[in-house]
């Protein structure tokens, strides 16, 4: 009897806990400015939502995409909150694996950049919501531009850009024409050179999901592309990724750079960039077609179909990629930080556009981004540059790693071309596409 | 009966060892035998052998396997004989000698991605690294290390992360050498070089036996410098088995493959330490 009334005060007790314990959300995320300041603001989310603590798990991004994925596929529940990408997304989605989302009213989901939803959207129903969002564009060193007596104008060709390379190109001074990616991985070299072969007019897949990789226009595409980098690049650029070449603009050591939009606000940040107020900006040069010559990315927060948080998720959600978050980081660390890509009203608003010079070049790049039409001949996958199919990371990398071995002049581009085509064609009929 | 009694003492014991060994062992057999790609969850059912045959006739596998082999030999070859001289060099009383021994000791305790960032950007980077200024100081042209000789690279920075050990064994054991007997020899006009091929190597005999194995052991699967700083590039100059296996795994998220790519890595193990051991073997009575 005794034990009985001690059972149930024991229960009591432990129900009045849980009604009043917080829930916790552990959220997954990338080590990079923008999400590392979001972790920063979120008390303000917590003092508004008394109910909810927030767990951060902050991860480099390739970790980040392991453990993600690794997580999401065996179905072990560990995030509540997912930070992913725009390949992932609609992969994820179509196999049921995210939990499609329901802002509400006040998130005023037509605000965000019709790219970036249609990116992140299967079927209309929007499975991950933008926290900031990017394309590619041509940053450029004015004064440079002048004294060779050149004008790029807002959309320069490669033939343009190769003749400026060579005008400035002075290795003796410490002063390299281009800088370009070189390191292997489809999130690394990849991305850069997925958009110069749909310029040159290629694609990765035909409508039959055959790889073209030994066609003509990837061909002419690598051929430019070792040749220009050999001729006008730093050396060790097969080594060089994002945040490499980063280090080597600010320290004003390229003429030019096409990469991600982001690296607009680094590289005109007085603080960290010797060469901020030197800096232009057109968009991504062309060769054969515009189209697809400037990639479309975005980490957008997502939750994973075996959360049993979604509502709480949701909030979160709705907080961190709202318009309020972006003014409140506007008001606490100034409008040139605020994470762009993502909203309209970001591009209206008069604060950020005194603070951000490069923000009408950025805009431009992402409205003229379609990833379901981003290749001159017509192909079966979505995306601008890579492929959103399950198959397309570990061919990315192979070919990734063929190409920064014909930069560093280890093969030629033909056979680096032939071992590309040999890896892909491997894993797509591992995968079953040519039964 | 009394043989009994020690034998179920030590039963728990052993029990579990081999229980911890053998079950991870037949879980990986039995994922290598399967279709088990974590993104195409829709795709799976017995595979036969199709995995290993998909990991063999990878083409960077021939590369892999050479390179593996290349780096573990040639680490071993530069520890041994690195930490030999090392030993012998600091094995007599100087002045500063305790200061010295610390500071050679240090490296080892630099944990290997700190290891390979520090030679990637401080020391190999061919704009601002140590080595482009020395080269740029007599007028050459510097090397783009890691472009140019990724593998090479990559055992420079392992070797130096090895010396220490391989010093310190050396150390300890020459300090257990016979004074009198190196006495006697020199007063019997036995020349230095003779000094150490008669007396000094054989007594060095089972450390550089235990060196090569423990070294061996760990540079099999040397990981953390190649992910760091070559990514396995370029091309697959500088691919070993074990970043191979990584690749199937958590870059292409196939648990199949890659099980199958871990039990070949196990084989490969096992065919070069048999014969080391036999090679070793010989040497120590």
């Amino acid at each position: 009897m005794k034990f009985r009334a001690i059972l149930a005060l024991a229960a009591a007790l432990g129900l009045a806990g849980a009604s009043h314990a917080a829930t916790e959300l552990v959220i997954a995320t990338v080590n990079n400015g923008h999400m590392i300041e979001m972790q920063k603001l979120s008390p303000e989310f917590e003092k508004a939502h008394p109910d909810i603590k927030l767990k951060w798990v902050t991860l480099e991004e390739g970790v980040l995409r392991q453990r993600v994925t690794t997580d999401i596929a065996t179905k072990g529940g560990q995030f509540d909150i997912m930070t992913i990408g725009m390949y992932e997304t609609p992969i994820w989605g179509k196999k049921g694996w995210l939990q499609a989302l329901q802002p509400g009213a006040a998130y005023d989901v037509d605000d965000l950049l019709p790219a970036m939803r249609n990116g992140l959207s299967v079927d209309g129903k929007l499975y991950a919501a933008p926290f900031y969002g990017e394309s590619s564009m041509l940053m450029y060193r004015k004064d440079l531009a002048d004294k060779a007596g050149v004008q790029l104008g807002d959309h320069p060709t490669w033939a343009q850009v190769k003749d400026f390379a060579a005008k400035i190109h002075n290795p003796k001074a410490g002063i390299y024409g281009i800088c370009l990616r070189g390191k292997p991985g489809w999130g690394d070299n990849m991305a850069f050179i997925t958009t110069l072969v749909n310029t040159y007019g290629g694609q990765w897949f035909d409508m039959a999901w055959k790889p073209q990789l030994e066609s003509q226009p990837w061909k002419d595409a690598i051929h430019f592309y070792v040749d220009l980098l050999g001729k006008y690049g730093p050396p060790g650029s097969s080594a060089n990724s994002f945040n490499e070449i980063l280090a080597l603009f600010n320290a004003g050591k390229c003429g030019m750079w096409v990469d991600a939009t982001i690296a607009a606000s680094f590289i005109s940040d007085p603080k960290q960039s010797k060469v901020a107020d030197k800096v232009a900006f057109a968009q991504a040069p062309v060769a054969v077609t515009p189209k697809g010559a400037n990639w479309l990315w975005a980490w957008a927060l997502a939750i994973p179909s075996g959360s049993k948080k979604a509502a709480e998720a949701q909030k979160f959600i709705s907080w961190a990629t709202s318009r309020e978050y972006i003014e409140l980081v506007g008001k606490t660390n100034g409008w040139g930080t605020v994470p762009t890509g993502t909203r309209k009203s970001t591009y209206a608003n008069p604060e950020f556009l005194k603070a951000a010079k490069f923000a009408a070049a950025e805009k431009a790049a992402i409205d003229s981004a379609n990833p379901n039409d981003s290749t001159l001949p017509k192909s079966p996958y979505v995306g601008v540059q890579f492929a959103a199919i399950p198959e397309f990371q570990a061919i990315g990398i192979a070919v990734g790693q063929q190409m920064s071995a014909a930069l560093a002049g280890k093969t030629s581009v033909e056979a680096a071309l032939k071992a590309s085509q040999n890896a892909a064609e491997r894993q797509m009929t591992k995968a079953g596409y040519y039964k | 009966m009394n043989r009994l009694l020690p034998r179920a003492l030590l039963a728990p014991a052993v029990v579990t060892l081999f229980l911890w060994m053998i079950v991870p062992l037949l879980m990986t057999i039995y994922f290598s035998l399967i279709r088990y790609n974590l993104l195409q969850p829709e795709i799976s059912g017995f595979a036969g052998l199709e995995n290993y045959q998909f990991f063999l006739t990878d083409p960077s596998f021939t590369a892999a396997v050479l390179n593996t082999l290349m780096l573990l030999g040639s680490v071993i070859v530069i520890t041994v004989v690195g930490g030999v001289a090392l030993a012998l060099l600091i094995d007599e009383p100087f002045p500063g000698r305790s200061l010295v021994r610390i500071l050679l000791i240090s490296p080892f305790f630099v944990m290997p991605t700190v290891n390979a960032l520090l030679w990637k950007h401080m020391m190999m980077n061919p704009i601002y690294g140590v080595l482009a200024q020395v080269w740029r100081f007599f007028g050459a042209q510097p090397v783009d290390w890691l472009t140019d000789v990724p593998l090479f690279s990559v055992i420079i920075m392992i070797a130096w992360q090895w010396l220490p050990f391989a010093t310190l064994i050396f150390m300890t054991a020459l300090q257990s050498m016979n004074r009198e007997q190196l006495e006697a020899a020199r007063m019997d006009g036995a020349s230095y070089l003779q000094q150490l091929r008669y007396m000094v190597l054989p007594h060095l005999g089972r450390s550089i036996a235990v060196v090569v194995m423990i070294e061996m052991i760990f540079l099999m699967s040397v990981f953390a410098e190649i992910f760091t700083t070559t990514g396995g590039g370029p091309g697959d100059a500088s691919t070993n088995v074990a970043f191979l296996i990584f690749k199937q795994a958590l870059l292409n998220f196939d648990a199949g493959v890659a099980s199958a790519g871990a039990l070949f890595a196990v084989v490969l193990a096992n065919i070069a330490a048999v014969f080391l051991i036999r090679m070793i073997g010989k040497n120590l009575d």
